[in-house]
């Protein structure tokens, strides 16, 4: 370890991961820190991801790909089932990674990029100058260490304190976040080919039970459900519940718990000598919880940015703005469409679901973009959607139709 | 008042670092610490996923 870096990323995630390779093949020198003895362990993770946006970013390994999937299978709670696959031709969508393989994978990549990297290592604050963050305070192995940098990065997921240390508040409610658990399951009958979830209140309130194929016989069986609901009834009780009603003969194998943010896109992400990326930044998607892809695609802006900041020798708050701008235009906006979306649904009794579902029947929903499929959604039942019609506003792919259906 | 953590159920996921709006919690590597500054508003024990937390007297 040197006293100072050009750069110092907090944890290793797909985040941090992502941020610090892009940084060092960018030239800095990066210092990449994971509390934890082992990079990607305890998964706390469904494992999906598209196949197609990952593939930008990381060669294909079959070591961390688990199994391929071709799409979704949606379960209203009378049992009525909505397909979506991308191409219902039969190509694949998506992979179900192995986390511990591929976050491990990840850091290497950082590191083979030039990254230092040290596990075991926890950042415990900030070291700060004039309002500027300069550094980090550490602890490894029982000793502190004051380690100083131009930029500091928190990738350090949903606990983050990076961030709160800097003055930025991404404390949740528990209405902005979706608690959850899961097993890995064996010796469960399972479609190799989509992933499921089962809708309804009964099942999981405010939120779903997801199976995600893991090759034979084997999948993660899992719930989420949104934090304003857990109390008198928690997450690993529910999913214990479905599981006795649907797998009484699986076998579990692994156990995981965690949560994810469904806040939609914080105030802000950045100040004076600070970026954050990914569950960190709250940038995991509010519908779906998926935050993997967002994370690694946001590193890799966060990358880019800090070397352009350190060339303009300018890494104030101002200078960063070019990080939250350019996030935000793509990502920002449907992480907000992906709220009004979320509200809707959570509002839905479960006699809603099944009319909704009943109205998708011969319905394609091909797409593989959110408003894509929530506008096939809205056309399918619009009255029952229509507090939905304004997000579809402004949107270029669909504005002939969106004048046609909304002004009609 | 406190909170006091189960260890045999703590899963060390997180989550109610995430929503303590006192920044009382911190996830060590396998464990929760908690910390004064705790308010015993009870959000997180209200989120986890698997209730192992508890106010304590
Ligand atoms: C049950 C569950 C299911 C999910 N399913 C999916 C899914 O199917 N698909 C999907 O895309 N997403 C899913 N997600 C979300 C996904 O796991 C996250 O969005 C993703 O891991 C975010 O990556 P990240 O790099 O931002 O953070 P993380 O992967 O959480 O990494 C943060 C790292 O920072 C470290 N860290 C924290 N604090 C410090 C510190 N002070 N010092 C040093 N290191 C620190 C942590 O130990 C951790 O390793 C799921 C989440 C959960 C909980
Ligand atoms: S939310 Fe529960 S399981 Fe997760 S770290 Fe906190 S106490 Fe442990
Ligand atoms: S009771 Fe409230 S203040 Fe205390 S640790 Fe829990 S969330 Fe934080």
């Amino acid at each position: 370890m040197k006293e100072r870096y050009d750069v110092i990323v907090v944890g290793a995630g797909p985040g941090g991961s992502m941020t610090a390779k892009t940084a060092a093949k960018e030239g800095l020198d990066v210092l990449l820190i994971e509390k934890r003895q082992q990079i990607g362990d305890p998964v706390r993770c469904a494992e999906g991801v598209n196949k197609v946006y990952l593939k930008e970013y990381i060669e294909p390994d079959p070591a961390w790909i688990s199994a391929e999937v071709k799409g979704s299978k949606v379960y209203s709670p009378d049992g009525t089932m909505v397909e979506m696959s991308e191409e219902l031709s039969g190509a694949e969508v998506g992979y179900v990674l192995e986390r511990k393989v591929f976050d491990r994978a990840l850091a290497r990549e950082a590191a083979l990029a030039g990254v230092e990297v040290m596990v075991k290592t926890r950042a415990t604050g900030l070291l700060m100058e004039d309002g500027f963050v300069k550094g980090i305070k550490a602890e490894y192995m029982g000793k502190q260490y004051e380690i100083m940098a131009d930029i500091v990065v928190g990738a350090d997921g949903i606990e983050s304190k990076v961030g709160r240390w800097a003055g930025i508040d991404t404390t949740l409610k528990p209405r902005d976040m979706c608690t959850c658990a899961q097993y890995l399951m064996t010796n469960i009958d399972i479609d190799p080919d989509f992933c499921k979830f089962y809708l309804g209140n009964k099942i999981a309130p405010v939120g779903y039970v997801w199976i995600f194929p893991k090759g034979r016989n084997t999948a993660n069986v899992g719930i989420g459900i949104t934090g304003h609901m857990s109390g008198e009834v928690r997450a690993l009780e529910l999913l214990d519940e479905f599981i006795n009603k649907h797998y009484p003969d699986g076998k579990k194998i692994e156990m995981v718990v965690g949560g994810v943010p469904v806040c939609g896109s914080i105030a802000r992400t950045v100040s004076n000598g600070l970026m954050l990326v990914g569950d960190a930044a709250r940038q995991s998607d509010p519908v779906t919880g998926g935050g993997i892809f967002n994370s690694m695609w946001a590193g890799d802006i966060a990358g880019k940015v800090a070397a352009n900041a350190i060339r303009r020798s300018d890494v104030s708050a101002e200078s960063l703005q070019e990080y939250e701008k350019k996030w935000r235009v793509e990502l920002g906006r449907d992480l907000d469409m992906g709220m009004v979306v979320k509200e809707r649904f959570t509002r839905m009794t479960d006699d809603e679901l099944n009319t909704l579902a009943h109205s998708l029947e011969g319905v394609d929903l091909g797409s593989t973009t959110l408003i894509g499929l929530v506008w096939a959604l809205f056309k399918a039942n619009k009255k029952l959607l229509w507090d939905l019609r304004s997000i579809f506003i402004g949107i270029k792919e669909i504005e002939s139709e969106v004048k046609k259906e909304v002004y009609t | 008042m406190t909170v006091s953590v189960e260890r045999s159920k703590c899963g060390y996921c997180g989550a109610c670092v995430s929503v303590c709006p006192t920044g009382a919690l911190e996830l060590m590597e396998t464990w929760i610490e908690v910390s004064e500054s705790c308010n015993d508003c009870r959000i997180c024990v209200k989120i986890c996923p698997v209730g192992a937390l508890e106010v304590c007297r």
